[in-house]
């Protein structure tokens, strides 16, 4: 076997596990965010074993509140939860007691005094995790935050990238649809350009939020132009439930102008990828074909995204929790 | 409060020990030559008791093991002409102090390329200890399917077992205090081949 472990020098010492919660990417520093995907390479190899399990998050209790329908990222949270031995407490909104009026606060403390030691929470509200976290002692991982942030999310588009293309840094990537409303895409800005990618924006003007380039990134609203020279696109859902008023004319206008098509990728590298966090809207941001012909990528998501979570769950972890 | 115990470099496995002691070095108890003979010996053992390399799967534990476990794979070849499967175990998520340590170390890739179905698994390791961490490296083992056996092989014993574990291949025994520590380095990691004996500086936590 060609591959040795690196014992020459002493490992770097790790932020990331020192920290109480993981809210957003924006309060990370790229070395955290490059430890918790070296981390997920580890978990991935935990998912091709006979026994899929590894026993270092017995005794603890995760919960996971979901005030927000999600049937992909709860999933893949319970998976992870799960596959790291926890013991997992499934909340959602329907069943719970929030229907009968009970404030997150409470919520929350409730949970607390059963002893639970971390909170995965999906609100409709940005900031929404950072409210809980200054008011329960438990460790909060954010599941995504109303239009704020889906932290997991960009670290699991992270570690495709990175598996597929073998790195980050200088890599050029697009965000494609509606950037004003996707927390999506505000993690995977965050993320991108703290690890030295370079990141396009590009929608409808509608859909992009004024002065964004402060974040660091260019616009555009020319798809052709901005997948010229791409390594990768990172297309949205897009999310009618999100919008006040309608932004775009029709749907059929916005798959002509910025829907991934075949037509639109024949001049382009082959070896672009197309990424998707899904659920996908065919014959809206993305067309049946390109769909079929960049599942494996897309899919590859999904698998990663237990692993991510699963690093990250298992960093946190650790020991008693600290400021 | 006290410091939490971390896993050190002067230190193998999952054993607790307090970091940042002053570390005296008492004696030198294998050189290259001792180290070479010892491994070449061990080779040699582990053929004869499985009778040939057929079945065999060698698992180092990160990061001396593994180390060891690619030069007994060598060793092996150069007797029988055969290479037997490596494969390196990280069994940082199998430790069972993971609740009482500060920060959840560092975690790396275990690697195991082939089925451990039915196969003779030796495990191998620079220090035995407590046992802790051979129990660690066991329990992973058995998730990537049943063995026929688990077999460990060891550069020293230096006893105080908490576990009821023994070593099948020892390449030296060395009876310890508890407050001795030993200290194997190898070339791969540490630029020497040597086995040292040293001992922890006053501030004893036993």
């Amino acid at each position: 076997m060609s591959s040795r472990p690196a014992a020459v020098r002493p490992a770097p010492q790790p932020m990331f596990a020192l920290r109480k919660s993981l809210l957003g990417i924006r309060e990370l520093e790229p070395e955290e965010i490059l430890e918790i995907l070296d981390a997920a390479e580890s978990f991935k190899e935990v998912q091709s074993r006979m026994i899929k399990k590894v026993p270092a998050l017995r005794g603890q209790t995760v919960a996971n509140l979901f005030f927000e329908n999600s049937t992909r990222t709860r999933s893949s949270f319970e998976l992870a939860e799960k596959r790291l031995s926890a013991d997992v407490l499934n909340f959602s909104v329907s069943t719970s007691s929030v229907a009968k009026g009970e404030t997150l606060r409470d919520t929350a403390q409730n949970i607390e005094a059963m002893n639970v030691d971390m909170i995965v929470m999906r609100h409709a509200s940005s900031g929404a995790c950072h409210f809980l976290d200054r008011h329960v002692k438990g460790r909060v991982i954010n599941a995504g935050d109303g239009s704020h942030e889906h932290p997991t999310q960009a670290l699991l588009d992270a570690s495709t990238l990175r598996e597929k293309l073998g790195r980050l840094e200088g890599l050029r990537i697009v965000i494609l649809g509606d950037i004003t409303h996707s927390r999506v895409a505000r993690s995977n800005i965050f993320l991108l350009t703290k690890v030295g990618a370079k990141v396009t924006v590009c929608g409808p003007p509608t859909m992009l939020p004024p002065e964004v380039e402060k974040l660091g990134v260019r616009t555009s609203t020319d798809v052709r132009a901005a997948l010229k020279n791409a390594d990768a696109v990172n297309v949205l859902r897009i999310q009618f439930e999100r919008q006040e008023e309608p932004l775009i004319p029709s749907i059929r206008e916005y798959a002509k102008y910025f829907g991934i098509t075949q037509d639109k990728l024949q001049d382009l590298s082959p070896g672009m990828m197309i990424l998707h966090p899904g659920p996908m809207n065919r014959g809206t941001e993305i067309e049946h074909s390109v769909a079929e012909a960049h599942s494996e990528t897309i899919l590859r998501q999904v698998s990663n995204g237990v692993a991510v979570r699963m690093a990250v769950l298992y960093l946190l972890s650790g020991g008693e929790v600290q400021n | 409060m006290p410091e939490p115990p971390i896993k050190t470099e002067a230190h193998s496995g999952a054993e607790p020990v307090k970091a940042l002691r002053p570390m005296l070095e008492k004696a030198r108890i294998m050189n290259e030559e001792e180290i070479r003979r010892a491994l070449t010996r061990v080779a040699h053992e582990i053929i004869e008791r499985n009778a040939g390399p057929e079945a065999l799967v060698i698992a180092g534990i990160r990061t001396r093991g593994a180390f060891m476990a690619e030069r007994i794979v060598q060793r092996i070849e150069e007797i029988e002409g055969v290479v037997v499967p490596l494969g390196i175990l990280d069994i940082t998520l199998y430790r069972d102090d993971l609740q009482t340590i500060s920060k959840s170390p560092l975690v790396r890739a275990t690697e195991i390329p082939t089925s451990i179905v039915d196969k003779n698994v030796i495990l191998v390791d620079d220090v035995l200890f407590t046992g802790r961490t051979v129990r660690a490296a066991m329990d992973e083992i058995i998730d990537f399917g049943r063995p026929r056996t688990i077999q460990l092989a060891v550069l020293v014993d230096r006893g105080h077992r908490e576990f009821p574990i023994r070593a099948d291949y020892v390449g030296k025994n060395v009876p310890t205090s508890k407050r001795e520590v030993i200290k194997v380095q190898l070339v791969e990691s540490d630029g020497v081949d040597a086995v040292l004996l040293c001992e922890l500086g006053e501030g004893g936590d036993e």
